[in-house]
């Protein structure tokens, strides 16, 4: 077994551009649940709508990209309103169910064969983001250190994403630790005392929605540039339970929770994939009980062992607070 | 009984000359509610014809279970709908506004069981409560120099007043660490922070323990002796009569009978519902929860 072939995988998938997707749209909903207490499951069909907006804008439309960015924003936006307006003033649940069940018929929708001449159906659409690789700065090549290394492309799109990370990340810290986010984290606490000090909770769970649709909607266009393709099938419900599974890792209601959840997942993900993969090549583990195709499922199964050990030992996630976390615990 | 002697009579001499009488006028109401009905299915939970609330004064809310004395609550902050009714606050017709609003207009409510906020500090639990503050719109967020000002006037004032309630020492601690005492000195604290110029208190007693009730007690009468209106549901009547300047007293929805502390107890109509009528019969002398459900048939005797 390479231990370092299977270390710096696991490193190249921790910093890489996927790891900044999921990040990014952990913090969104970081912002819903951490923060807010917004119980929203389909943040993935934020990530939709802001990958589709940009596709279909440019690859439909022939837009310029700019534009498109716009659109993806503006569409999160709308898809915001519309779950919050029917929902925010009934209990929580309500937000939940009808978040799961937009973020699905949104994909089903966006991949019917009605829909195709706009949204490619389930071919999806694809080379929509030349004009954002043709203002890359940097020479082609391939960069790294290591065995970690990068393609000129690759490095361009890292840099935008972790700096949009950072940048979102910074907009939230002065978000929440200001008057604003003291209303917000008290909403997440007992909505009907903060009510009766005066405060629009509607207002204030709206703009949080929205807020972290529109995070969740980067996201997703983020993807879409980072593999100049867009299909339905890959904003599939699964992509919401990976962005919580990320964010209770990291710790929900820490700004960098997400960030270092998505690290460590996709690292550890990695991680599992080369060493799985080598063990079976190098004989330690018989095919007959894993076979090299089985691995992918594998991984997964013990990410969700790894998760319930953390939970039993350290339900707070990495970054938050055991004290606080148990008061939390109505 | 509470320093009953102590207590300054000179700004309830208003109501000196009132009638003892539900519905009665009264010199300088604050609050003033007219026919105000709230149902849920077929039960009639409030029918208050006209309640007037002075201002200054301690007005206590009594009535056995089941009287409405909450729902009217409810109704009149804006957590609750009225099926019909007008009222008004200073003058002002605010029927049907919601909560936040009936909170900004300085009518603010604490709750009969505790809603501190458990994950803030006792310090955040009162900052919070300000009213008009810049920095809780979403851009002016963005831009700390805006607000810091303000926030520093506001933490100023909050530890004046955790001071005030011996809540200081606890400032930095979660709120959800307090006892269930402290919470209730921290919530009648944080909605004095939003300024009220009257205050609704959901059963400020319960569950405390009586040398706190007495700090309470004291906490009341001074908001009241520095201006404050203050109306509150209470069931312990030592308490009722050793603050309260006027008392109502509700049954089945309706308000039966109105007066100063000393005459309540006197009166036929709030014998009759916390006795049910026929209170000359042994076995109809079950106290509160019994008498919410007398009032059904009551009226059919």
């Amino acid at each position: 077994m390479d231990w370092s072939v299977i270390f710096s995988d696991a490193v190249r998938s921790g910093i890489g551009p996927i790891a900044a997707v999921y990040a990014l749209a952990a913090m969104g909903l970081n912002l819903h649940f951490g923060y807010t207490g917004l119980l929203n499951f389909g943040q993935v069909g934020f990530m939709l709508v802001g990958g589709y907006g940009l596709a279909i804008t440019v690859a439909t439309w022939g837009g310029p990209m700019v534009l498109g960015v716009l659109v993806g924003l503006a569409s999160a936006v709308v898809l915001a309103l519309l779950l919050g307006l029917p929902t925010l003033r009934l209990r929580a649940d309500y937000l939940a169910i009808t978040t799961i069940a937009a973020g699905e018929t949104l994909r089903l929708f966006y991949r019917s064969s009605w829909a195709e001449p706009v949204t490619g159906g389930v071919y999806g659409l694809q080379r929509f983001a030349n004009d954002f690789y043709e203002i890359s700065p940097i020479p082609r090549g391939t960069y790294g250190v290591w065995l970690v290394e990068f393609s000129s492309r690759d490095v361009w799109v890292l840099i935008v994403a972790w700096a949009l990370v950072a940048l979102v990340g910074l907009l939230l810290a002065l978000l929440v630790h200001s008057p604003w986010g003291r209303v917000v984290r008290a909403i997440r606490e007992d909505e009907t005392a903060v009510r009766s000090l005066g405060k629009n909770v509607y207002a204030y769970k709206m703009t949080s929605l929205v807020l972290g649709g529109v995070i969740g909607a980067a996201a997703g266009m983020l993807q879409a540039i980072q593999v100049q393709s867009v299909s339905p099938d890959t904003f599939d419900p699964g992509v919401t339970f990976f962005l919580y599974t990320l964010l209770v890792l990291g710790g929900a209601g820490r700004i960098l929770g997400p960030v270092v959840g998505s690290i460590l997942f996709w690292f550890v993900l990695s991680f599992l994939d080369s060493a799985l993969r080598q063990a079976i090549d190098a004989g330690y583990v018989s095919p007959e009980l894993i076979s090299t195709s089985e691995i992918g499922a594998v991984r997964f199964a013990l990410v969700g062992l790894a998760l319930i050990v953390l939970i039993a030992f350290r339900p707070q996630g990495l970054l938050g607070s055991r004290k606080e976390m148990m008061l939390g615990a109505r | 009984m509470p320093a009953d002697a102590a207590r300054p009579r000179s700004p309830l001499a208003p109501l000196d000359g009132v009638a003892p009488e539900p519905g009665v006028r009264k010199p300088d109401p604050l609050l003033v509610l007219d026919g105000v009905t709230r149902a849920f299915g077929g039960l009639v939970a409030v029918r208050v014809d006209h309640l007037e609330v002075q201002r200054g004064a301690i007005t206590a809310l009594i009535g056995p279970n089941g009287a409405g004395k909450t729902t009217l609550f409810n109704v009149v902050s804006g957590f609750d709908r009225a099926d019909g009714g007008r009222w008004s606050f200073d003058g002002q017709p605010l029927s049907g506004r919601s909560a936040h609003q009936m909170a900004r207009r300085g009518l603010v409510r604490t709750f009969q069981l505790t809603r501190t906020l458990a994950r803030l500090t006792v310090l955040e639990n009162m900052k919070l409560a300000a009213v008009g503050q810049r920095g809780e719109r979403l851009l002016p967020a963005l831009l700390p120099p805006l607000w810091r000002g303000q926030e520093r006037e506001i933490e100023r004032r909050a530890d004046e007043l955790l001071e005030r309630f011996q809540l200081a020492r606890l400032r930095d601690d979660y709120a959800g660490t307090l006892s269930g005492g402290q919470r209730k000195l921290l919530e009648l604290a944080r909605a004095l922070m939003a300024q009220p110029v009257m205050v609704l208190l959901d059963e400020p007693m319960a569950g405390v323990n009586p040398a706190l009730t007495q700090s309470l007690l004291g906490h009341i009468t001074q908001l009241r002796d520095e201006g404050l209106t203050v109306c509150f549901v209470e069931h312990d009547m030592d308490v009722v009569m050793g603050i309260s300047d006027w008392v109502a007293v509700m049954a089945g929805g309706r308000l039966v009978a109105e007066g100063p502390p000393h005459t309540i107890g006197r009166n036929r109509a709030v014998v009759d519902a916390y006795l049910g009528k026929q209170h000359d019969e042994p076995e109809a002398t079950g106290e509160t929860g019994e008498a919410g459900e007398t009032r059904e048939t009551g009226e059919e005797e």
